[in-house]
């Protein structure tokens, strides 16, 4: 799957329109001009994809392209302004799922082709664990910021060692994956991830998740430049890549606004504090 | 340079860029700021798109169609509501400037003195 020059260069385009777009969105003035030349490279790289690869099932996709634009388009216009961040953090969530399921696929196809790089293989475990955290993550933010769970810190008597041991047991799936190759791993891997995400998330407090979101949001950025390496697409990775930095950045520019630090909205909780700002 | 280097290369370039672009960004378009970087990363969609087009089993196509909805819902999502945020803070700017004391002929749009 070669991607002819015409294309890579309409990647190009779209790559740098999504940089003028983060500049834009970072100054009041150039902020709309900045989102709208973010969704026009957006509309070309789709546009591309179509012509440039070998694309089968052609009507299923074009019909599934367009139920996910209903649904999006839809409860955009329809959310009401105090509820905008919950649904940026849902929009964020199936992003990363997205991501994950991608890197699943990938990882049956790869194993089917037979000896796989351990490259490619590290960067599909990658994709997978950092996308269903960012999946799980975000669902439990909405929740909480829908109100439907408390927004209050949730921390269990055993939370420190449910969390750790959920931790080392993510991180073991996803290097094991790469000697042991095996779709039932990669699966196992998804639901550590998923556990791990809702973890993670639980003992934060409702004004702390905004920043929690925009982690959640560079994470998956993370996960989408991933599987840019694994697909061989220079896009995802370049726009993964800015995503993530930028939404780390972002992330601690947050933090600091509020006069919080990062690791105390996270892991605050476990030694008493309250993360209620 | 052998491949995984220019990858390794061009994914160390675009984190400095990433945190160049934004290292300026006033308080008031975080969140602005937070929704279009998450409408950017709604580009999975072409790698959802490149996995269901290469599907070879009908369990597989399914899967990999789920990926394309989810990840049209994050791009198209994403930009609507981040331009809907922005359309409302200068929404809001205008109406505050807007003289809305009763007693003033109708459709006025005098602006109040500062």
């Amino acid at each position: 799957m070669t991607t002819p020059v015409w294309a890579q260069l309409s990647y190009l385009v779209a790559a740098v329109c999504f940089i003028v777009a983060l500049k834009g969105l970072s100054s009041p003035k150039a902020a709309r001009r900045g989102n709208l030349i973010g969704a026009a490279g957006a509309v070309l790289a789709c546009v591309t994809v179509f012509f440039a690869a070998e694309i089968d099932h052609l009507l299923p996709i074009l019909v599934a392209v367009a139920v996910g634009t209903v649904i999006g388009a839809v409860g955009a216009y329809r959310v009401q302004m105090t509820q905008m961040p919950q649904l940026v953090a849902l929009f964020n969530g199936v992003g990363g799922g997205a991501a994950a399921i991608v890197a699943l696929v990938e990882l049956n196809k790869i194993i089917a082709a037979g000896s796989p790089g351990p490259v490619e293989l590290a960067a599909t475990s990658f994709t997978i664990m950092i996308g269903t955290i960012s999946f799980a993550g975000s669902v439990v933010t909405f929740l909480k910021l829908q109100e439907l769970m408390t927004s209050r810190p949730v921390v269990f008597p055993g939370y420190p060692l449910a969390y750790g041991a959920a931790l080392l047991a993510t991180l073991a799936a996803a290097v094991l994956l790469v000697p042991v190759a095996t779709l039932w791993l990669g699966i196992v891997l998804a639901v550590l991830g998923l556990v791990l995400g809702v973890l993670l998330v639980l003992p934060v407090g409702g004004a702390d998740v905004p920043i929690v979101i925009s982690l959640l949001n560079a994470f998956t950025g993370l996960a989408v430049a991933a599987s840019g390496y694994v697909l061989q697409n220079v896009l995802l990775l370049v726009a993964g890549t800015l995503v993530g930095a930028a939404g780390t950045l972002l992330t601690r520019l947050m933090a600091a606004a509020m006069g919080r630090s990062l690791f105390n909205i996270l892991f605050g909780s476990l030694r008493g504090g309250s993360t209620l700002g | 340079m052998s491949e995984p280097l220019v990858w390794l290369t061009v994914f160390i370039l675009a984190i400095f860029v990433g945190n160049e672009v934004i290292a300026k960004v006033s308080s008031t378009l975080h969140t602005p700021l937070m929704s279009g970087a998450n409408a950017i990363h709604g580009v999975i969609l072409l790698g959802a798109v490149l996995v269901a087009g290469s599907a070879d089993t009908t369990p597989v196509l399914v899967v990999a169609l789920l990926a394309v909805v989810l990840a049209s819902i994050n791009m198209v999502g994403g930009f609507v509501v981040t331009d809907r945020m922005l359309q409302m803070f200068s929404g809001r700017r205008r109406i505050a400037k807007v003289d809305q004391r009763p007693g003033l002929p109708g459709g006025d749009t005098r602006e109040l003195p500062r």
